[in-house]
Formats: structure tokens, C-alpha cells, sequence
């Protein structure tokens, strides 16, 4: 009797969809969550239309009293003035550019990483190469600036040091104007700060491949060659895929902290680090125009979804499980 | 025969002696790589200033000493200060991050939720467009007025759709939804289903969020760059206080000249700096090998699939 009557109730609320006192409460509980995303998610995708406007500070206004009432309408006025402006190539070819390189070496370093320290046989070495690896992905760029600071300082820096006590080279050498070297230090500081991290992203895919495909391999004679490329590497497509449509999607983004803080702003290498993000945050705080920025910013994240939306389309069509949504 | 036969399977399921020790070698220059920066600023920041004047940074300095962590604990109203106000942020913005996700990932993972579907929407949308620097900006600086606060520094990095959805599978996985229906026929409402029985199981996700959180806050530079001017000092965060240590130190030099003759002078500004470093590193660097395993499984749970 007890029994049915719950089950009774049970069909006629609570298993199928839930009684609408159940759907307030939850609501309820999720409701600071829905505010908050309203305010600094939502409110700034309407805050766009700054980019077509041509505004004008107004001190005392209100800013959206000032934005419409003040402000024209420029229609694509802004964005023609970006696209003629000389610092849009460059920043196009430096964000795209740079991060293609990282997206591909993103992928292949780690993932061979992981898979060389996964045959490592002492494991306790692997665990301490592991742990040491993952240290510069805990560190900000700030911390990581100075880290860079104490190799390459001009009067002080261990490079400098070292040119000095070796004889070789020149012990004054000016890192921070160096272009050419920085050009490849950029690649080599994103490897560095993204390897461990990235390394364990994958070894945690290998350590949840079943023991029991490489046995079978072993009984058919594969070597650990093989195995690696018929076995672990289509395994892991997955989740390199998900990893890939993320960078990809992440292609007109780039790490500000890498670009402008590691590299202390220097002038001299402004031809290599003013990515989309530097020029938005220079135009923006540093020499106001808030004009390009609101242009440049609203650019980046219309690309941006396009190109995370494609990416994820070409990656379904080649493997349908594969996908990100 | 079976020894011969498990030694020929090792063989296989290995690699050669020869690849093995190339490997090791790789790794270890690797290791060594990531760390030995973090050990020359540790040097450095225990090096006396005669040394670092005299030889430049270095891995063997002249002589040691701790001045230049004297000199901050002198200082303990403006490096004190900053660091009061990391931990105060971190604390703060973990647990208003822990509740904002925490809340909507169970609401997502509810498949009785009538407002799922559009909910998951709602969440996932930001992922793929957002309004951009500017726009944010314009927000938080001019609408709500957030410039020159602490709020500034929490607020708009204290949810994050991608913790949502790791939440959301998690608790589809591991809590089963006969517990939550039994506890509705016992007469439980949502919330209390929530706080006493769903948060209670799912400690080991809200912990490995909350790590991810805590290094966030601690890290954070950017809020403070772009939302703090510098005459807003008291609000710095240990991070922001780093960036403008170059004028900073000049500043603690300039107040150093009120306190004593001839003590100026003795300021040791080159390992200040690294010393600095060393403070906001320190507690990263001590904490994060034991929370490492967390992170880790943080990163399995997910199996993040919109």
C-alpha cells in the first residue's frame, strides 16, 4: 500500500518533470549564478555597440545616459579607421602567426612527452620530472617576467654573466631590444610555461587506456613502436581534438601576460609582440582611443566565434565523436 | 620456460634499455629547465647586495644574506598590506567562485530541471562569443562604478562557464539520482538536497575546483592593471605590487630617507626585488606538489563535452 502510494506520487510529480514547486527552488538556487552571468556576461555582448558609435567621455553622465543620447552613430566608421591604421597587420600577423606555432607545438611536444615519460622505467623519476615540469604553469606571468629578467638583464642578467666570464659574445648585449632573439623566446616561454600542464592533460588520457589492447598487441608480436602508433595515438585523438578546437578557437586571443609583461613592454620589440590583446589594452588604458579599441576588441571576439564554431564542424566531420558540442 | 616467456613480454611492453636512459636524460634536463629560474631567484634573493653589485645575478653568489628579507618585514605596512590583501582575495573569490558554479552546475545536472536546456544555453553561449575588453570595461569600470575596489578584483573572474560544465558532470556521474529522490519523498526541499546531502558527496570536485580557483586569484594580475590606478596603494594585490616595483622602490627608498641618515644607502634594492618574487612564489611553490593530484583528477573529471 505504502509503496504504491509513493510510486503514485512519484509519477504523477516528481520523475518525469519535476514539480514546479522542484523547478522554483532550483532557480532559486541558481539565481546568483544567473545574475551574475547577466551582468558580466550578457550586459557586455549589448556594450558592443560601442564599436559603432563614436564616443566621447562625458564626465558627470552616466555612461549609458551618454552613450545613447550623446554618442553618434558611426556605422563601420571605426572599423575602417582599424583597418587602415598601421598597427592592424601587424597585430593580425603577430597573433595568428604566433599562435598557429604554439597550437601545433602544443600538441606535439606534450603528447610525445607524455607518452616518453609514461615508458620511463624508474616511476618515481617520472613522478619527480613530472612534479618539476608542472611548476611554471602555477606561476604568473609577472613572476615569470622576473624570472626572465634575472637571465637577460643587461647589467646584471646571468647571460650577460656568463658572455662576460666566457669572453665570448658581448657582456653589455641589450636582450630587451633584441628582436630576432625574442622572436624565437616567445616560442620557447609559451613551450615552457605550457608543457607540464599540457603533459598531464595527456598522460592522464594514457593512463586510462585499457592494459589489455597492449597485451593482445604483445601476444600478436607489435612492437612498443607499434604500439604506440596503432594503439595509444588513435586514443588519444579524442581528446587532442577537444585541445585543438580550443586553441583554435582561442587562434585571435593571445596570452597578454606572454606579450606584454614578459617582455616588459619594451619598445624595440614592439614589432613582434603587439598582438590583438596588446593594441586593445594600449588603446584602451595607455593612449585612449577608445574608438579603435572597441573595434579591434569586437573584431577579435566575432573571429574568435566563427572560427571555434568551423573548427569544431571540420572536427566532427572527420571523426563524428570527436566534437567539442 | 614461463621466466624466458615474462621476459620476453617485458621485453616488448618496454622500451630498450638504451631508449630508456635518453629518455631519463631528456626529462631531466627538462626538470631541470623549468626549475633552476625559481632556484637563481632564490639565490638571488638570499645573495648580500655587495655580491649581486659586484658579480650580477648568479648561482654562486660572493656571499650570503637575508637584508633583503629584513627590509620587507620592515616594511610590513606596504608588503604586509599586499599580502593581506592576495590571501583576503583568494579566500573571498574562491568561495563566491565555489557557490556561483557549484549552484548552477547541480541546477544543469538535474534532468527533472525544467529550465535545463535553456539554462545550459545560457551557460554555454559565453563560451563561444563575449562582449569583448572594451566592452567589460565599460561595464565594470563606468556602469558599475568598480574601478578602485575589491570588488573589482573578485567579481568578474569569480565564475567561469568551463568550471560549470566540469561540475555539472560531475554530479551526473557520481551522485545517483535515487539518493536525491528518496530525500524528496522524505520531504527535503532542493536546497537543504543540496547543502546536506549533493555538496556533502561531491567534496572531492569542489575541492579540485576550489584549487583551481585559489591559484587563480592568487596569481591575478590583470584585474588590478586594469581596473586599480596607483594612487588606490592599500588595494594592491602581492601581484600588482610586483609590476610596480620598479617605482616602487624608489618609493620605499624615498621613505627610507626620513627614517635615518646614512640607512638609505643601505637599501638593498637589486635583492629587494627578487625577494619580492620569492614572497608571492613561496606559497605556490610549497603548496602546489601536494594539491597536484587534484588538479590532475580535476582535469579527468570533466571529460568536458558541452
Amino acid at each position: 500500500m505504502n509503496t504504491t502510494a509513493i510510486r503514485a506520487r512519484k509519477k504523477k510529480g516528481g520523475a518525469s518533470t519535476g514539480s514546479s514547486f522542484d523547478n522554483l527552488e532550483i532557480f532559486l538556487l541558481h539565481l546568483p549564478t544567473t545574475i551574475w552571468y547577466l551582468i558580466f556576461c550578457y550586459a557586455p555582448m549589448f556594450g558592443v555597440i560601442i564599436a559603432f558609435k563614436n564616443y566621447v567621455p562625458a564626465p558627470g553622465v552616466s555612461f549609458i545616459y551618454n552613450l545613447f543620447e550623446n554618442c553618434e552613430w558611426s556605422g563601420l566608421q571605426n572599423f575602417k579607421f582599424l583597418f587602415s591604421s598601421s598597427y592592424f597587420q601587424t597585430m593580425m600577423r603577430n597573433t595568428i602567426v604566433y599562435n598557429l606555432i604554439f597550437i601545433v607545438l602544443a600538441i606535439i611536444i606534450p603528447v610525445s612527452l607524455a607518452i616518453m615519460i609514461s615508458q620511463l622505467y624508474s616511476k618515481k623519476l617520472a613522478k619527480v620530472c613530472q612534479t618539476m615540469m608542472f611548476l611554471p604553469h602555477f606561476l604568473s606571468w609577472v613572476v615569470v617576467g622576473y624570472f626572465v629578467y634575472a637571465f637577460l638583464a643587461t647589467d646584471a642578467g646571468l647571460f650577460n654573466n656568463v658572455a662576460k666570464a666566457l669572453g665570448i659574445g658581448n657582456p653589455k648585449h641589450q636582450w630587451y631590444q633584441d628582436v630576432g632573439f625574442w622572436t624565437w623566446f616567445l616560442v620557447f616561454l609559451n613551450v615552457w610555461k605550457g608543457m607540464g600542464y599540457n603533459m598531464v592533460v595527456y598522460m592522464a588520457s594514457i593512463s586510462g587506456i585499457d592494459a589489455e589492447l597492449y597485451e593482445a598487441a604483445l601476444i600478436d608480436g607489435a612492437s612498443k613502436w607499434q604500439q604506440t602508433v596503432y594503439i595509444t595515438l588513435p586514443l588519444l585523438r579524442p581528446i587532442i581534438s577537444i585541445m585543438f578546437i580550443m586553441a583554435v578557437g582561442n587562434i585571435f586571443r593571445s596570452d597578454f601576460g606572454l606579450f606584454y609583461q614578459a617582455t616588459r613592454n619594451s619598445g624595440a620589440l614592439v614589432t613582434i609582440t603587439q598582438t590583438i590583446d596588446v593594441y586593445i589594452y594600449k588603446a584602451l588604458l595607455e593612449n585612449p582611443n577608445i574608438n579603435l579599441s572597441s573595434a579591434a576588441s569586437l573584431l577579435q571576439s566575432v573571429f574568435g566565434c566563427i572560427t571555434i564554431v568551423v573548427a569544431n564542424k571540420v572536427v566532427k566531420k572527420i571523426d563524428p565523436n570527436a566534437g567539442l558540442f | 620456460m614461463a621466466k624466458k616467456q615474462q621476459d620476453a613480454a617485458l621485453k616488448y611492453s618496454r622500451v630498450s634499455p638504451t631508449a630508456n636512459v635518453i629518455f631519463s636524460l631528456i626529462f631531466i634536463l627538462l626538470a631541470l629547465l623549468c626549475f633552476l629560474p625559481a632556484l637563481l631567484v632564490c639565490i638571488v634573493s638570499f645573495s648580500s647586495e655587495a655580491s649581486v653589485l659586484h658579480k650580477g645575478y648568479s648561482f654562486f653568489p660572493d656571499a650570503w644574506s637575508i637584508d633583503s628579507y629584513a627590509y620587507l618585514a620592515r616594511q610590513a605596512d606596504y608588503v604586509g598590506r599586499a599580502f593581506l590583501n592576495s590571501i583576503g582575495i583568494t579566500v573571498v573569490g574562491t568561495c563566491f567562485g565555489l557557490i556561483l558554479c557549484s549552484t548552477m552546475g547541480y541546477a544543469l545536472s538535474r534532468p527533472n530541471y525544467r529550465l535545463r536546456g535553456f539554462f545550459t544555453w545560457f551557460v554555454f553561449i559565453p563560451m563561444l562569443f563575449s562582449g569583448g575588453l572594451v566592452a567589460s570595461y565599460m561595464i565594470n569600470a563606468q556602469v558599475l562604478g568598480l574601478k578602485n575596489t575589491y570588488w573589482v578584483l573578485i567579481l568578474p573572474i569569480c565564475c567561469s562557464s568551463f568550471y560549470i560544465i566540469i561540475m555539472r558532470t560531475f554530479f551526473q556521474t557520481t551522485v545517483p539520482d535515487a539518493i536525491i529522490e528518496s530525500a524528496k519523498i522524505d520531504g527535503a526541499r532542493q536546497i537543504r538536497i543540496f547543502v546536506q546531502i549533493v555538496l556533502p558527496i561531491s567534496l572531492p570536485a569542489i575541492a579540485t575546483i576550489g584549487l583551481f580557483y585559489t591559484f587563480a586569484y592568487w596569481n591575478d594580475w590583470m584585474m588590478a592593471k586594469y581596473y586599480l590606478n596607483s594612487n588606490a596603494q592599500n588595494l594592491f594585490p602581492l601581484q600588482y605590487v610586483l609590476i610596480s616595483l620598479e617605482s616602487n622602490i624608489d618609493f620605499l627608498t624615498r621613505n627610507q630617507q626620513f627614517m635615518g641618515p646614512g640607512e638609505a644607502s643601505n637599501i638593498p634594492s637589486e635583492t629587494i626585488r627578487m625577494a619580492m618574487v620569492m614572497v608571492g612564489v613561496i606559497p605556490i611553490a610549497c603548496s602546489y606538489p601536494f594539491f597536484q593530484k587534484y588538479f590532475i583528477s580535476g582535469l579527468t573529471i570533466g571529460a568536458v563535452k558541452g
